[in-house]
């Protein structure tokens, strides 16, 4: 259940501190961290959960965005960063940076509560 | 706790963020900050705009008088209905910032030599060039100028100013403009002395050339010695149709400019050679910058009102230079392509009259050699005496550097522009002061501010008497059955061949000698071949008492071109226009072909060359797009010019000015023995025009082969021509575009240049106007209205212009969202 929530939190979180465009881009590091020392699960789930979370939100989010755009921008980046113009390639590198940053940021807070075993 | 994974745990997450968080290098460029700029609520995806985004907007400004409306059409060009002027003109400050905010930025960057603040180091020799050039030096005088004596002009920046920082301001920084977050920096509050700024690059882009030419026409003469250069850069051009016609009777002049007596030893290098010492500049204005505009008077058209069209011919660029708007008032209603940088309509029509402008390429730029006493440049020796210099400091701020400062030493010529800190390898220490009418200080914005206001004739020419620099070709149709069209600008009044080359500094006898009273500047209105047109040509014969400028600044043949089909058109119609404006008769290959097939020796050419040669033959001379003779004509002519006086110029050590195409034409039209033609490479033996022809043309074939292989001998697929996005990043940019047209074409549309902006207005009681650009009205590069005209430029199709009064546009069904600007909350 715990594993849920974190997931759920998460998610939330990092759109709500996204939503303040002053704050840096990597907020949700720190609202992922404070979530796996408030809620403690064992590391490889705290890391799963952070990834999940922030990679789901940032895929929702870009893949909504695309299709409302009908892909016109998401090509154009994709050939300057370069990815061959695929936009769903695109999409997938934006969810993966979400993902192993977030999971990072939940796997260090989860070392702050867990026990040796 | 577990320590050490925590650790461990935490470094390799903050060293993630940390790599996420910088710009890394990729090759050359630098990426973004990847992290920032995949977020999707603070990235790039928040400027990849919904296809159907909805436009409406209700807006609070304090600094507005009144409230007003804007409504927006479907292909999101806004209409302005405002009670009060300055309101006006702050709405079009914040809708060009709304859509342009990037593009306003970046280029006032370039103009103000602060490039490097935002690219690094690389961009040190680009800004160190416009500091030199006394871009802001300019720009600053400029606006001097006009706070303290036009406060009408003043009230007008000042409101569009405060248009653009009020969007600014409202700006979250997730919506910042893409390139911002590509590029990774920030806007800043628009100033009065951007606007200047932007103008003041426009007055490079048109006149600039001269900072280069006049080095490479020097470094030509020197190494030619005067007598030859003169022959292959001679003035003379038999074919010219000037835009005042010719046999047009100048009044006495009142001015009358005295050559110096020494002028042809120490100016001109007729007599003895000077050590060859040579200078170049890091960049020029494109030589192809120019335009057309033409009037037709009612005698030669169907309705029997005027048809006006003006196509300015600059860099294709997205976001496009050009921004369309339509701003009513009580004291006037206007639409037409506006500047985002600038107030008020540059090239449009009003309910009156309607107006279009060409560059008129007079030389109002000029180098003078400085002696200094010393390294320290704080004397220079003038008029018998040491003569202090004032110091002008310049500070380029550099990413990720230190500061560079530049101290100008400014003499009574202008700014120093190369001295001892600011040279090439192959300058030799020479020191040039640069003189040049863009850096007087000047109210040409007030220039437009009256255009858009002209009821008549007589408000025309008082709005355009106001006008400095760059000189411009004005053309006029109104209404009221009027056409005119007039150069004006602040030209100097030279003697032949004064200020061609890099001219004595030491004393005041190569100063110019007085700006050319205004009335005195070529006009003509209402002429009876009922027509009056411009395409950069020059606009006298040489019956006019003043010296326009070296020949190579004025392009022949389109207005040439223009010209041969407006005396025979009659019945004219709004749609001739735009055809005429999209013509790809070639008329320079219309004599030239012929001119070549008199000296190829067909039967000494090998099968492949015969082959092209026929292509070539075969071609109905217009060019199209799947054309492949012109490819063929072209690389042929490109090759015999080669052949003819690449012997001569072959030795330079820098690229030296090339010969204009005209040169070798009227040659080959006139005499099969020009002594030119012999290659003085070949000691042995004397070429004459029939073997360095025939050369060419098998030169040129080895060339065209190769392009057949690669499948490019189409003429559109030869010449690729895009449309670049300011960054010159290809996949923000329009590659490859199936266009024809060229160089000496009316649809003067080359590799990365040509119509930026073409209109068509009938003068008819309800004006019925046509127009597009090559981009769209959006400079986001993530919304479906970023390059929406294109396609349609391409294909040579017009939008029809909507120009109505608010009740009717309020109706229209073009009409889509509606902005309401509000003075306060209540």
């Amino acid at each position: 259940m715990k594993y849920i929530v974190s997931i759920f939190l998460s998610g939330l979180l990092t759109y709500a501190v996204g939503i303040y465009g002053d704050l840096p881009w990597w907020s949700f590091v720190i609202t992922n961290i404070i979530i796996s020392i408030a809620l403690p699960i064992k590391p490889a789930q705290a890391f799963t959960a952070g990834a999940l979370g922030v990679g789901s939100l940032w895929a929702g989010l870009a893949f909504g965005t695309d299709m409302a755009n009908n892909h016109i921008l998401s090509t154009k980046v994709a050939k300057i960063l370069p990815m061959g113009g695929s936009y769903l390639l695109l999409i997938f590198a934006t969810a993966s940076i979400g993902a192993l940053l977030g999971g990072l940021a939940s796997l260090t807070g989860s070392f702050v509560r867990a026990h040796k075993s | 706790m577990r320590l050490l994974p925590l650790i461990a745990s935490a470094i390799v997450t903050t060293a993630l963020v940390f790599t996420l968080n910088i710009q890394l290098k990729i090759g050359n460029a630098k990426a973004p900050r990847l992290g920032y700029f995949l977020s999707p609520q603070h990235g790039f995806w928040k400027n990849a705009e919904k296809i159907d985004a909805n436009f409406d907007a209700s807006i609070v400004a304090n600094e507005l008088q009144g409230n007003l409306d804007v409504y927006i059409d479907d292909r999101l060009v806004p209409h302005i209905y405002a009670d009060h002027d300055q309101d006006a003109y702050f709405v079009q400050g914040y809708l060009h910032a709304k859509f342009r905010l990037w593009q306003m930025d970046f280029e006032t960057r370039i103009a103000s030599g602060r490039l490097s603040e935002i690219a690094g180091a690389d961009k040190l020799p680009i800004d160190r060039m416009f500091r030199r050039l006394g871009m802001v030096y300019g720009a600053e005088k400029t606006e001097a100028n006009i706070n303290e004596t036009n406060p009408k002009m003043k009230a007008t920046v000042d409101a569009y100013t405060a248009g653009v920082n009020a969007y600014i301001k409202q700006l979250d920084p997730a919506d910042l403009p893409f390139e911002f977050k590509l590029m990774n920096y920030a806007p800043e509050d628009w100033t009065p002395k951007k606007t200047y700024l932007f103008l003041m690059f426009m007055s490079y882009d048109l006149t600039g050339r001269s900072a280069s030419v006049d080095l490479q026409m020097t470094n030509t003469r020197d190494y030619l010695g005067y007598d030859l250069f003169d022959k292959l850069y001679t003035n003379h051009q038999d074919s010219l149709d000037p835009i005042i016609p010719k046999g047009t009777v100048y009044e006495k002049p009142s001015i009358v400019p005295v050559k110096p007596l020494n002028a042809d030893s120490a100016y001109l290098h007729k007599v003895n050679s000077v050590a060859f010492n040579t200078v170049y500049m890091p960049e020029a204005p494109d030589k192809n910058n120019g335009s057309n505009n033409w009037a037709v008077a009612g005698s030669k058209t169907k309705s029997g009102r005027p048809i006006l069209s003006s196509d300015p011919h600059l860099g294709l660029n997205l976001p496009s230079l050009w921004y369309e708007m339509q701003i009513t008032t009580p004291t006037h209603s206007t639409y037409g392509a506006s500047f985002p940088g600038s107030p008020a309509v540059i090239i449009g029509f009003n309910d009156s009259l309607a107006w279009g402008v060409t560059n008129a390429g007079r030389d109002v730029f000029d180098y003078y050699e400085i002696k200094f006493k010393d390294t320290t440049e704080n004397e220079y020796w003038f008029n018998g005496a040491w003569k202090a210099t004032t110091k002008r400091k310049e500070v380029i701020k550099v990413k990720d550097s230190f500061d560079v400062v530049e101290e100008i030493a400014m003499t009574h010529w202008g700014p120093t522009m190369f001295d001892a800190h600011y040279q090439n390898t192959q300058s030799n220490g020479r020191n040039l002061a640069v003189q040049w009418t863009a850096l007087n200080s000047s109210t040409g914005v007030e220039t437009f501010y009256l255009l858009n206001r002209a009821k008549n004739y007589d408000d025309y020419l008082q709005a355009i008497s106001l006008w400095t620099c760059p000189g411009q070709n004005f053309v006029l149709a109104t209404k009221s059955g009027d056409i005119a069209i007039k150069q004006q600008g602040s030209f100097v009044a030279r003697w032949e061949r004064q200020g061609d080359f890099i001219m004595p500094g030491e004393d005041t006898s190569f100063q110019w000698q007085g700006i050319i009273p205004t009335n005195e500047n070529p006009m003509i209105k209402k002429p009876e071949r009922g027509f009056v047109s411009s395409a950069n040509q020059k606009s006298t014969d040489a019956s006019y008492p003043y010296y326009l400028g070296a020949a190579s600044a004025f392009p022949l043949y389109r207005g040439i071109s223009v010209n041969m089909h407006l005396n025979k058109m009659f019945q004219i119609t709004a749609e001739d226009m735009q055809k005429l404006q999209t013509d790809n008769y070639n008329v320079f290959a219309a004599t030239a072909r012929p001119a070549l097939m008199k000296y190829i020796q067909l039967d000494n050419l090998s099968s492949d060359a015969k082959r092209m040669v026929t292509e070539m033959t075969n071609w109905d001379l217009y060019n199209s797009v799947n054309a492949k003779g012109i490819t063929c004509f072209k690389i042929i002519w490109d090759s015999v010019e080669q052949a003819v006086w690449g012997d001569e110029l072959v030795g330079s050590a820098i690229p030296l000015l090339k010969p204009e195409a005209y040169v070798l034409l009227d040659q080959m039209l006139k005499d099969t023995n020009w002594s030119i033609a012999d290659d003085i490479r070949t000691k042995d033996k004397v070429e004459d025009l029939k073997t360095q022809v025939t050369l060419g043309v098998e030169k040129a074939t080895e060339k065209l082969l190769a392009l057949e292989k690669e499948n490019k001998l189409e003429w559109a697929l030869f010449k690729a021509t895009r449309v670049l996005h300011l960054t010159k990043t290809p996949a923000l940019s329009r590659m490859d575009l199936p266009i024809g047209g060229g160089v000496n074409i009316i649809n003067a549309t080359t590799e990365n240049h040509g119509p930026s902006w073409r209109m068509v207005v009938h003068l008819t009681d309800e004006i019925e106007a046509y127009g597009l650009y090559p981009g769209g009205q959006s400079g986001n590069p993530g919304s479906p209205y970023y390059d929406t005209f294109v396609n349609y430029w391409v294909e040579g199709k017009y939008y029809r212009l909507l120009f109505l009064s608010k009740e009717k546009l309020k109706q229209s069904e073009r009409t889509k969202w509606h902005m309401q600007f509000q003075k306060s909350n209540s």
